[in-house]
């Protein structure tokens, strides 16, 4: 009885904080939003007791939506599908400001400085920069490449200043925009480095941009600390090679793992995670998994990373020792598993598993479940410690 | 109960014996359904209005033979990412996915 009194006081104090009716402080540290795609809807989670504290609905349509947090970590910008872009009030679980900025997104960065929401588009193709206090339009960068065709964007991050980096799918070219005077962005182009650039990623501390390229084997590199130097190809043996698997679905770049100094990669077409030297860009290891990998994320201090793979093996997820460099635990959390989320401190993760309607709680010391929470095709899940990270 | 299920069982075998109609049986059409908004969904996107992959709405699809929508689907189209499905799903799956998208089932 005191442990429900407990609960129901838990649970009243939650939403009373939520609700806003009531000026109770709290921050936002221990907060994170799952995103349940088919219903367009989010919901507000706490890492410390693993429960639901509100949902947010009426985001359109959420497939491979992501998001990024302002740097106060209250509001989330999530970028949606049929181009909607909508600020979050994770503290009142509302929607902040809602536009329509193109026809068809698929993700975005915020600045440094926090000022800017840059959002990547498919189509019509091209970025767009908005406002990120008031979600007024401030600029329109149309990607056209060296061909002079419209282009579809990926693989956007932040750079330092206020400049966003992004790769031209089509065009196969990598663009720096800077927005330093939104009224007249000033673009740097990378062409010709290499076809079907598909996602692309940035360390964490922002040296190194990586692009992973589907239409040939390798993968380019841009070295922000030197970038008079150009594009280089890495791994020029990375990518579908041979004896390839088809690829049910595409191996996601802003889950790869950098571990201490070595990056982890899912290999595409094979049942493979590749650990590669961060810096010299050469191949260390190749370790055996259970599928087609679609993320390797590591656990914040490195010392594990964790797969989950692509249909028919994605129900399934792996952990691999980054020491011995095998798996140490193969796990089955339920059915489908689309996203993985670390804790900040890496104690616990979180895992969607979209074909059972819930997300799953580990703990990543016994590597056992802790909690579960019920949530309507679940997939991806961003907790605000991402706020502070270079490229998230 | 026993009994309901039995004759459910007998629809569905005699359906299935039916050339025309339903190669794919019902349980296995919700299955593909979902493939579709999901699976499919994640380079065409769930209402397939487009991504990495092409709008696959009926409109855009009508430019395209059925017979092409599903050897697109078998085979798939070698240097893009659309993958060959014909390890995951037969002739039959891949005609029922076709003419789904095409507009000629609901
Ligand atoms: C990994 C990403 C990916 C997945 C998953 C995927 N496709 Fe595709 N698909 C593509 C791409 C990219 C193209 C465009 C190919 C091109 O440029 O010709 C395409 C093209 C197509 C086309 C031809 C459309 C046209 O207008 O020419 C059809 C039909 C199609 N896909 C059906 C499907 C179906 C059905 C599924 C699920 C069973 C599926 N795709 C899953 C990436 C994907």
């Amino acid at each position: 009885m005191k442990r429900l009194a407990a609960t129901v006081l838990g649970l009243g104090l939650g939403l009373g904080l939520l609700s806003a009716c009531q000026p109770v402080l709290r921050g936002t540290g221990d907060l994170g939003l799952v995103v349940e795609r088919a219903d367009g809807r989010l919901m507000v989670v706490e890492n410390s007791t693993s429960t639901k504290l509100a949902s947010v609905s009426g985001l359109g349509d959420l497939s491979h939506a992501a998001l990024v947090y302002s740097r106060d970590q209250r509001f989330a910008y999530v970028f949606g599908r049929d181009g909607g872009l909508t600020k979050v009030d994770i503290l009142s679980g509302a929607i902040a400001g809602r536009v329509m900025q193109s026809g068809n997104s698929i993700g975005g960065a915020i600045s440094q400085d926090g000022s800017l929401v840059a959002v990547a588009n498919y189509t019509p193709g091209g970025i767009k920069v908005f406002d990120a206090a008031t979600l007024e339009q401030v600029a329109d960068i149309p990607a056209i490449g060296a061909d002079g065709k419209a282009s579809k964007v990926i693989g956007i991050a932040d750079l330092s200043g206020r400049r966003f980096i992004y790769s031209l799918y089509d065009a196969g070219e990598i663009w720096i925009a800077d927005l330093t005077d939104p009224k007249a962005p000033r673009l740097t182009k990378h062409t010709n480095i290499g076809k079907l650039p598909y996602d692309a990623l940035i360390t964490g501390d922002g040296r190194w941009y990586l692009a992973g390229l589907f239409g040939e084997d390798g993968i380019a590199l841009l070295d922000l600390w030197n970038p008079d130097k150009g594009v280089k190809r890495i791994l020029d043996h990375y990518g579908k090679g041979k004896e390839a698997l088809p690829v049910y679905k595409m191996p996601h770049l802003r889950g790869w793992a950098v571990a201490g100094d070595e990056v982890w990669l899912p290999a595409i077409g094979h049942h493979q995670v590749l650990v590669v030297d961060k810096g010299k860009w050469t191949e260390k290891a190749r370790v055996d998994v259970a599928g087609q990998p679609v993320f390797a994320m590591a656990r914040p201090d490195g010392k594990q990373v964790w797969v989950n793979f692509a249909l028919p093996d994605y129900s399934k997820v792996q952990v691999i020792d980054t020491q011995t460099k095998t798996v140490i635990k193969t796990l089955e959390p339920g059915l489908a598993i689309l996203h993985m989320e670390f804790t900040a401190k890496g104690e616990r993760v979180w895992l969607s598993a979209r074909d059972s309607d819930k997300v799953v709680v580990y703990d990543t010391e016994t590597l056992a479940p802790v909690a579960e929470l019920p949530a309507v095709k679940p997939s991806g899940i961003f907790f605000t410690s991402r706020a502070g990270k270079t490229g998230l | 109960m026993r009994m309901l299920a039995a004759v459910t069982g007998a629809v569905v075998l005699a359906l299935a014996a039916w050339p025309a109609a339903a190669e794919v049986a019902p349980a296995r059409q919700a299955k593909l359904k979902d493939m579709v908004a999901q699976d499919c969904g994640s380079c065409h996107g769930m209402t397939r209005q487009g991504g990495l992959g092409s709008p696959l709405r009926q409109e855009d699809l009508a430019k395209l033979s059925a017979e092409a929508v599903i050897e697109t689907i078998l085979e798939g189209r070698p240097g893009t990412p659309m993958p060959p499905w014909k390890a995951m799903l037969s002739r039959e799956e891949a005609a029922w996915i076709a003419a789904y998208l095409m507009g000629e089932l609901k």
